[in-house]
Formats: C-alpha cells, sequence, structure tokens
C-alpha cells in the first residue's frame, strides 16, 4: 500500500504550532502573580514518522517545559500541539488518556525516576494494569521478563529494588517502563545525560536499535550537540525558548547559521 | 549497596532506643497482664484501711509474709508494724474474677493474701483502695491513649496532608489555613472548651474515646504539615510524573507512590504526639472531666492526692501516678527522637 505510506508520511506524528509556556512568578505579601517565566515562547516544529528530531539548548532554555507540555505534566499557555492530525491541546484528562498509551517520555535522571519502594517488576507491569486491563498476573510478569529482555537486562532483575542498579541499568528500566504500553512517540528528556561517558553511548545504542525494531519515533533532547548528531535526523538549537535554528544533523555540522550554534559547535570536542 | 535494614532493628541497634524500647516493652507487658497482676480491683475498697502506707514484707516458716500493721493515730492516719505479726502471702492463688485480655476467664493472681489482712505494696488511698492495683489499671489508659491516637492521627494527617500536597488548590488552601486556625489556639483552652461541649457523664469506654477524639483532633494538624511538605516535593520527583504519563490515577499515584515514600516520616511524625496524648489525658482526668471513678487512670489518681492530707501527712504514695507520667512521657520523647533520628537525620521535615 505505497499510497497510503506516502499519506501517512505527509502528516507528521507531532505538530508544535507556535507553542507557549509561561510560568506564573509569585510576589509579596499576598502571593500575587507579578511576572511570568518565559520558559518556551513561539516555538514551532514537526516530528515525522519514525524518525528521530533532536532539541539541544543550554540548561534553562526551555527543553523539558516543550516535552513535559507534549505529555500533558506542564500546562500550555497558548499555541497548540497536533498529534498525528488531531489536536490534542485543549484534551482533559479523560480525553487525553488514550494517548498516554502512545506517547511516553523517559527521564533525565535515573536515580530520581524510578519509585525506590519498588521492585522492578512493579515499576515496568505498572502501566500494564493500566492500558492491559485483561491480562493476568503471571501474563504481566511475562510481559515485564520480556521488556527486560529488551533493553538489555535479565528476568531474575524483575524481584530487585531499583538501588541495587547502576545508573545505566536504571535508566534501561525507565526504557523498559516507557516501552510496556507499547508506544509510538517517546520523548527522550536528556536520558544520558546523568550517565558516565562510557554508558552512554551504549543507551544511545539501545535507543536506536529498539527504534529500528518497533518503529518508534523520538523527541531527542540533549544539551550538547554531539549525542544528538548520532542520533537524530534533524536538529532543533534552542535557546532562551526559542528555537534559533532548525537543520539536519549535517547541515549543522558542516554550516551553522546562528551565533548561538556556533558557539554549542565550538563545545563539542573534536576527534 | 544492601537493602535498607527495617527501621525497628535501628532502634535497637542504639543504646538509648534498646533502653526506652525495653522499657516501654515492660510497661505495655505490665498493662496487659494488669488484671493478673493485680491483687486486688480497682473499687475494692477497705474503709479501715485508708491512706495505709506500703506494706513491708518479710520471710517466716519458709513462706513470704505480709507485714501486719495497726492504727496508732488514727487522727494523722499513723500506722504501726505489729512485730512479728503478719499473714502468708499466696502465690497464683485465686481472686476476684476477670477476663485476661478481654476474653479468657480466669480468677488467678499472681500474689494474694487472706481476708481480713491486705497487701498494698504501693499503699492505699483514702478509701483503702490499692494503689499498686490502681496503677497497673491506670496504666492501660495512658499507655494505650497513645497507640490509638496516633493511629487517628496517621490516618486524618495523610489524608488532609498527603492530598493537600498533591492536589493543591483550594483542598489545599482551605486545609491549611484550618490547621493554622486550630493551631493558634493554646491547646489546654481548646481542650476545656470541646471536652464541656459533650456531656458529663458517659460510659468509661464512650470517654477514653472522646479523649482519643479531642486530643487527635489537637494533634493531626502537625502531622498533616509535615507529611503536605513532603508531598509537595515528592509530588515532582520523576517516578511521580512517569506515573502520570503512565496514564495512572491520582488516587493510585497518592497510594502506590506517595504513601510508601512517607510511611515512615508520618509514623515518626505522629509518634512525637504520644507524650501530648498521655499528658492530655491526664490533665482532662485530673480536672475531673476525664476517665471517672471507680476507673482507675493515672490523671485520675493524682487528683485524688490534691487532698491538703496528703501532702501535710506526707502520703508520698500517692504521687506516684505523677512519677509513672513522667517516666512514660520522657520514655516516648526518647524514642521519638531515636525514630526522628534514623528517619530524617539532617531533620528536614520532623523539627519540633
Ligand atoms: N514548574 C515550573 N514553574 C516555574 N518555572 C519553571 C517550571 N519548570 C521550569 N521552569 C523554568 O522554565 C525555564 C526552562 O526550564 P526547563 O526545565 O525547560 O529547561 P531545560 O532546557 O530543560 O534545562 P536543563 O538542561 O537544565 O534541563 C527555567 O528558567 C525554569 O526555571
Ligand atoms: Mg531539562
Amino acid at each position: 500500500m505505497p499510497d497510503q505510506d506516502a499519506g501517512t508520511s505527509r502528516t507528521p506524528l507531532l505538530e508544535v504550532r507556535d507553542l507557549k509556556v509561561h510560568f506564573p512568578v509569585y510576589g509579596g505579601v499576598f502571593r500575587r502573580v507579578v511576572d511570568h517565566v518565559k520558559a518556551v515562547d513561539g516555538v514551532s516544529f514537526k516530528v515525522p514518522q519514525g524518525k528521530t528530531v533532536g532539541l539541544v539548548g543550554e540548561s534553562g532554555s526551555g527543553k523539558t517545559t516543550i516535552g513535559r507540555s507534549i505529555v500533558k505534566l506542564v500546562p500550555v499557555t497558548s499555541g497548540k500541539l497536533f498529534y498525528q492530525g488531531s489536536e490534542i491541546t485543549p484534551l482533559k484528562r479523560k480525553g487525553f488518556f488514550p494517548f498516554r498509551k502512545k506517547i511516553q517520555m523517559i527521564f533525565q535522571d535515573p536515580f530520581n525516576s524510578l519509585n525506590p519502594r519498588m521492585t522492578v517488576e512493579a515499576i515496568v507491569a505498572e502501566a500494564l494494569m493500566i492500558h492491559f486491563p485483561e491480562m493476568t498476573r503471571s501474563q504481566r510478569r511475562e510481559r515485564s521478563a520480556d521488556l527486560l529482555k529488551q533493553v538489555g537486562l535479565e528476568e531474575e532483575h524483575l524481584n530487585r529494588y531499583p538501588h541495587e542498579f547502576s545508573g545505566g541499568q536504571r535508566q534501561r528500566i525507565g526504557i523498559a517502563r516507557a516501552l510496556s504500553v507499547e508506544p509510538e512517540f517517546i520523548v527522550c528528556d536528556e536520558p544520558v545525560s546523568a550517565l558516565d561517558v562510557s554508558v552512554q553511548a551504549s543507551i544511545v545504542n539501545l535507543l536506536q536499535d529498539l527504534q529500528e525494531k518497533l518503529g518508534l519515533t523520538y523527541l531527542f533532547i540533549a544539551h550538547d550537540l554531539a549525542v544528538v548528531e548520532h542520533i537524530g535526523d534533524e536538529v532543533l538549537v534552542m535557546t532562551e525558548g526559542k528555537i534559533v535554528e532548525q537543520a539536519t544533523a549535517r547541515d549543522i555540522y558542516e554550516n551553522p547559521q546562528h551565533e548561538y550554534t556556533k558557539k554549542l559547535l565550538a563545545a563539542v570536542p573534536d576527534f | 549497596m544492601t537493602r535498607e535494614k527495617g527501621i525497628f532493628r535501628q532502634v535497637l541497634e542504639r543504646p538509648l532506643g534498646l533502653a526506652v524500647l525495653s522499657l516501654l516493652a515492660v510497661f505495655y507487658l505490665v498493662a496487659l497482664f494488669a488484671d493478673f497482676l493485680s491483687p486486688y480491683e480497682t473499687s475494692d475498697q477497705d474503709l479501715q484501711k485508708t491512706y495505709h502506707p506500703p506494706t513491708s514484707v518479710f520471710w517466716k516458716d519458709g513462706g513470704l509474709h505480709v507485714q501486719r500493721y495497726e492504727l496508732a493515730e488514727p487522727q494523722e492516719m499513723v500506722y504501726r508494724k505489729i512485730e512479728g505479726e503478719g499473714a502468708p502471702i499466696r502465690f497464683f492463688a485465686s481472686g476476684y474474677e476477670y477476663r485476661l485480655f478481654g476474653l479468657i476467664p480466669a480468677e488467678r493472681h499472681l500474689f494474694l493474701v487472706d481476708e481480713p489482712d491486705r497487701i498494698y505494696l504501693l499503699g492505699s488511698d483514702e478509701t483503702g483502695r490499692d494503689n499498686f492495683s490502681r496503677l497497673l489499671y491506670g496504666s492501660r489508659i495512658s499507655l494505650s491513649i497513645g497507640l490509638v491516637g496516633i493511629s487517628i492521627i496517621m490516618v486524618f494527617g495523610f489524608m488532609a496532608g498527603g492530598l493537600a500536597g498533591y492536589f493543591g488548590g483550594i483542598w489545599d488552601g482551605v486545609t491549611m489555613r484550618f490547621i493554622e486556625l486550630v493551631m493558634a489556639i493554646p491547646g489546654l483552652y481548646l481542650l476545656l472548651v470541646l471536652r464541656s461541649t459533650f456531656p458529663d457523664h458517659l460510659s468509661p469506654a464512650q470517654i477514653f474515646f472522646l479523649i482519643v477524639l479531642i486530643l487527635s483532633f489537637l494533634a493531626w494538624g502537625g502531622t498533616a504539615r509535615i507529611i503536605r511538605g513532603m508531598t509537595l516535593s515528592l509530588r515532582n520527583r520523576q517516578f511521580v510524573l512517569a506515573a502520570e504519563v503512565l496514564g495512572q490515577s491520582s488516587w493510585k499515584i497518592v497510594w502506590k507512590h506517595i504513601l510508601p515514600n512517607v510511611f515512615s516520616y508520618l509514623v515518626v511524625a505522629a509518634s512525637l504526639s504520644i507524650p501530648g496524648f498521655i499528658l492530655g489525658e491526664a490533665a482532662l482526668s485530673f480536672l475531673g472531666l476525664g476517665i471517672q471513678e471507680p476507673s482507675a487512670s493515672w490523671g485520675l489518681m493524682l487528683s485524688q492526692a490534691q487532698d491538703m492530707k496528703v501532702f501535710m501527712l506526707n502520703f508520698w504514695w500517692l504521687l506516684l501516678p505523677g512519677a509513672a507520667i513522667f517516666v512514660t512521657v520522657i520514655a516516648f520523647n526518647v524514642l521519638g527522637d531515636v525514630l526522628r533520628d534514623i528517619v530524617d537525620p539532617k531533620q528536614k521535615f520532623l523539627s519540633r
């Protein structure tokens, strides 16, 4: 069905149109709103099906806020978000619920993103109970073991607690949790920034393998160009809540346009 | 890294923790077996032997005997030993009937003497009731009131604090203002006002629960505030956000992700209020608004010791309930400090 394929690739999986996220700043005796932090201030981009879009920028530039507004963790001030062509911005909790199964997130800090009181099985199987209520206990366990193997862990890790794992292993658990709902789109919020350089490559490779195998689409957030250049098809460069450059990874490298991009490039170690 | 040790084990590993925990364990055992250990019921009077001093015990004819006394000066209630005379103490003898643990009918007591002699290990009061027996029965109230109280405080503290912290908004504002209001009124006055809105004469069980409820109402706010603060910081932890992204319901997030992570703080925050319960009950009973005769409670017993005679004629044994309250309160305070030290070593949340 070449026609249909062409049709779906024309509508991007995710489209962000003039997104603004302003956080109120409270002050004074009566805790009134005295100002706003313009964390994201008019951002537009598209993420095509099956591709990876990299999002780069310094700390505080608003990358996480963009990622979180896509999964409705922060309220959108203005602008529109489209998923497979349909607008998701006005959806409330209930209306957005079906999209919880399609859009997932991998978090930045593997030491913070797993509940210390839950076993790996409980962590990975939590979403199964929500989105696959017909599954029995043993089916869930089987599926959790499967997911662990997919991310390079073992079945016997199921009964352990997060503190028994290294940072890289925890990030794998976080990836398994995101995969448990069989998502189409994953927001990867600096998934390797907190890890040792030696571990970073293995996690990036894992994400690429999974993308190929499962046909996933990524919005990949990073604060340096090196990682994104490796995984991204297209790169967005962001500073102070705005996207200042948008190009393919190669173009960014060979022909940076914006001053800020050049600065970022200068920070990438030469090999 | 190894699995965290249980909090109980950690208390036992500290000398201070081990000491107060052992002391409290003894207290609770005594309270549990109060009916077996006490020779008389709380209402058992002997008007011939009022303000009797603690009886001494001696060894004779291969058995323990309790010293016999005579009333030397009826005006001043001075008793004098009758040399060489005494009554044999019978161990595991049958006396008044009771139900062990409130269930098993029994009549055995650790020690007894035959009438008309009486054994007063810790003296007798103005109607000749045994101070020792009353002290044991009274311990049941003081020792259980805190435990019942913290169960209530934990439930309400978590419901109010956890939900206020997680959901925020109007619910948060209303609960916190309400807690501040309750906390702004001096506790003792509020205690008296609340007690006086209920009828004076109630059954002992009703009074007990009324006191627990009033004291819990005064104390849950502090716990709720601590739990709210912790919940606020947990709410933005990434594992909670992850659960939201997975589509978990708010109630399940509170139940599965917030509660287990604040639970030890909840227990400690609540247990720091145990001394307040013990003192609150004692204060109410002392003022005649709490536990009523013929039941015994330490506060009630102390209120009888207010009589001028007790001070003038040095009936010191009637002040023992005060010592018991003092020791128990100190023990719980120390235990609370040890627990807090384990759960929150930097005192980020649980400071007094
Ligand atoms: N919930 C919030 N309330 C108020 N201000 C916020 C909130 N979340 C983020 N901000 C502010 O918005 C701005 C952008 O933050 P954001 O976390 O998106 O940056 P980032 O690019 O992800 O940075 P980093 O690389 O450090 O993760 C910052 O100034 C931050 O202080
Ligand atoms: Mg970030």
